[in-house]
């Protein structure tokens, strides 16, 4: 009976719809939890975790800020200084939870939206504007923070964080990797390749799939037909799903992970379930293709309310903490605002940097040429 | 390493050096452990130095590419190889779109000193995907420096400089003269970048590279018998190109001709043809010609003779240059 109302089921779909029930993409099994949506405290019997109330207290701070940072980010586009901006809104306890997770010799390979974890990891959250303002592509040095370079092109740095573990592996060094990447980003062929490389060279690499359940407008239906965490199982390492809406369980699950990746048992993947509130990015018009009902659900799952919740439930933090985080915010607002609007545009010559480490007679040519015609222009008739 | 060596072996002998002097060269491609590579050009490195740096990949060109960028990122320099040229392509986005542009997005803060060796171009009566020329899909992406030598000796030199470049190198091995023996001296004798002129003449300048030196030192041979004195230059750099030695030649000889085994339309003969006339036009007794493959897929084995440029073609070539 199962076996004819599924074929029914097939036979119903219109083609090209793949059926999230069917694919059970959409609910929510085997999802490790620490913190109810009501802010309760649960144990999880294989990831525990003993968090002192400062850490409490911490966490809920860089949610804060990071949400703050990315809300500035938004306006600063709508109001011409950024060219796009890709909003993390929703997903602050994935990127929070397993950026704090990382140590010091650690390194993270991002997308484009993992401002939260960029923030862990310490980078001046100025440094991300670059690149949406138009003024760099990328414009930081990765090995400063262990932080790699933002990365457009869907799935790409999964390779170079499989290589970059690698290469940790071959120095005998203790640290692991963390590779950023989405639902959508799962399809592709070199997130799958890196998952062939980490698994047969069992690098310390951990594959962090913040599933916020769209892929612009395609929802993880299109992407998958099982659960992204159980695709690790095909590769031969663990896959671990975790609500990625809370900050404490993504803690200890990508605690947990980077553990066994360092410790030599290999890579390990971490969907994290959690949802992009906003829009894929500031581009993007979500009322096309997803309901407001789907949008309204999920903030019933809110990472920030939840941990509040429990800070105030268990008299771990009072107003006056409260009111120093929201004036904290204010702080980082301005400064982003007024750092992003100062931000000069390049020299035109940036072209002809560092396009090579070594010199390039076209290069060099090639700028001779263009400051010559510069030059023409100066000194002659302005208006 | 005096005496005759194969371009092969000379490439062999360019890896184990590459792999004694620094120990964060690693190699990396598919079969290229016990097997030494289909061509045998990694013969013997794994049993002598290991399998952590001659490492045999999963079969994977953008899993290859991609995580030796994040190798490099970690300080290793590491010397991948792509089987055939016609399956780089898979690892193209990993190549033009990550790790030619890597250096520059971190302006300047990190360094991507990769070697992608790729066998290249026809003449070996292989199937189809073994014997296309893609340079200039690479010469055309700023960031990537693309070389190709012609005999033994450049063939050593050239990976040898290759892999101690902190920039990416697409390292193009010409296939067919792979067997092709020479002498491999004690030292580069050039910078990596520089064209040679590999035969001097008066009447008109061939411009080849890779695989086709060999055809255009031959055609120039043939040409001495009517009393044509030809001068041949090898390019050995596609990018950057050394147009001062070219220009030189050509303003010298007053012609032209470019010749590759890649089809013309487009093709690096294109840009050399466009930027010598740019330069030497009040010196040129021809239009700057082009000899190379037609605009269509690699034939057959069967007919790939048709589709190579041989003595002939660039014989005639030279007939039409000379009767401007
Ligand atoms: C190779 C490639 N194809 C298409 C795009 C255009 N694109 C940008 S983001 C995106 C969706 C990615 O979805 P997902 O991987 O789920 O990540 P999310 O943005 O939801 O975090 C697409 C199709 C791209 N950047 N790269």
């Amino acid at each position: 009976m199962t076996v004819k109302s599924t074929s029914r089921a097939r036979k119903k779909a219109a083609p090209g719809v793949p059926d999230p029930a069917r694919a059970g993409v959409g609910a929510e099994p085997e999802l490790v939890q620490l913190l109810t949506p009501e802010g309760e405290r649960v144990e999880h019997p294989e990831f525990p975790l003993t968090v002192t109330p400062e850490e409490l207290r911490s966490l809920y701070r860089d949610l804060v800020l990071v949400r703050r940072f990315d809300a500035e980010a938004t306006s600063l586009q709508r109001q011409g200084e950024l060219g796009l901006w890709a909003s993390l809104l929703g997903q602050e306890a994935a990127q929070v939870g397993s950026g704090r997770a990382m140590r010091a010799g650690d390194y993270a390979f991002p997308t484009y939206r993992e401002h939260g974890v960029a923030w862990c990891r310490d980078v001046d959250p100025l440094n991300l504007l670059g690149m949406f303002r138009g003024v760099n592509n990328g414009g930081w040095d990765p090995n400063e923070k262990n932080f790699h370079l933002y990365t457009i092109v869907i799935g790409a740095q999964t390779l170079h964080a499989t290589g970059y573990a690698m290469g940790i592996a071959k120095d005998g060094a203790d640290d692991a990797v963390i590779a950023y990447f989405g639902d959508g980003a799962s399809s592709q062929g070199d997130v799958n390749e890196a998952f062939t490389f980490a698994s047969v060279y069992n690098s310390p690499v951990v594959f962090f799939c913040q599933n916020n359940q769209w892929a612009i407008s395609e929802p993880t239906a299109v992407q998958t037909r099982i659960p992204l965490y159980r695709r690790a199982s095909g590769f031969g390492f663990p896959g671990v799903r975790v609500d990625g809406n809370d900050v404490l369980a993504v803690l200890a699950v990508t605690r947990w992970a980077l553990d066994h990746a360092r410790t030599g048992q290999g890579p390990v993947l971490v969907e994290a379930f959690t949802y992009r509130m906003g829009a894929h990015t500031t581009s993007d018009d979500p009322t096309r293709y997803r309901q407001s009902e789907e949008t309204e659900s999920w903030k019933a799952k809110d990472p920030i309310l939840r941990l509040k919740a429990h800070l105030e439930k268990e008299g771990l933090a009072d107003e006056a903490f409260f009111a120093a985080v929201e004036a904290e915010s204010e702080t980082l607002g301005l400064r982003v605002r007024e750092g992003v609007r100062s931000m000069p545009d390049p020299d035109p010559t940036l072209i002809f940097d560092h396009v090579y480490s070594e010199p390039h007679p076209l290069v060099d040519e090639e700028r001779a040429e263009y400051e010559a015609y510069a030059a023409s222009f100066e000194g002659g008739e302005h208006h | 390493m005096a005496g005759q060596l194969s371009i092969a072996k000379a490439l062999n002998g360019a890896l184990r050096k590459s792999l004694e002097s620094d120990p964060k060269t690693v190699l990396m491609g598919e079969d290229i452990g016990k097997l030494g590579g289909v061509f045998r050009i990694t013969d013997g490195l794994q049993k002598d130095f290991g399998d952590d740096r001659v490492i045999d990949t999963p079969l994977a060109e953008s899993g290859i590419v991609g995580t030796a960028i994040g190798l490099a990122l970690r300080g290793y320099r590491p010397v991948v190889e792509i089987q055939f040229d016609g399956f780089v392509y898979p690892a193209f986005d990993q190549i033009v779109s990550q790790l030619a542009k890597m250096h520059a997005r971190a302006l300047g803060h990190v360094k991507m000193p990769i070697t992608v060796r790729i066998p290249y171009g026809g003449g070996i009566g292989a199937v189809e995907h073994h014997s296309e020329s893609h340079e200039a899909y690479f010469a055309h992406t700023a960031g990537l420096r693309v070389v190709s030598p012609s005999n033994a000796h450049d063939a050593h030199w050239m990976l040898r400089q290759s892999i101690e470049s902190d920039d990416p190198v697409v390292f193009l091995e010409p296939k067919r003269r792979y067997w092709d023996k020479g002498e491999v001296g004690e030292d580069p004798l050039l910078p990596l970048h520089a064209a040679r002129i590999v035969r001097p003449g008066t009447d008109a300048t061939l411009i080849a590279y890779g695989p086709m030196v060999k055809v255009c030192q031959e055609a120039a041979q043939a040409a001495e018998e009517d009393g044509r004195r030809l001068e041949v230059v090898d390019l050995r750099s596609l990018s950057p190109v050394d147009f001062a030695t070219l220009e030189e030649s050509v303003k010298r000889t007053g012609r032209g001709i470019v010749v590759h085994e890649a089809p013309v339309f487009l093709g690096l003969g294109a840009e050399l043809a466009a930027r010598l006339t740019e330069r030497c036009f009040y010196h040129l007794e021809a239009p700057i010609l082009r000899v190379g493959g037609y605009h269509a897929p690699y034939p057959p084995s069967r007919v790939e003779e048709t589709y190579l440029p041989d003595l002939d073609r660039v014989l005639d070539a030279v007939d039409r240059a000379l009767a401007f």
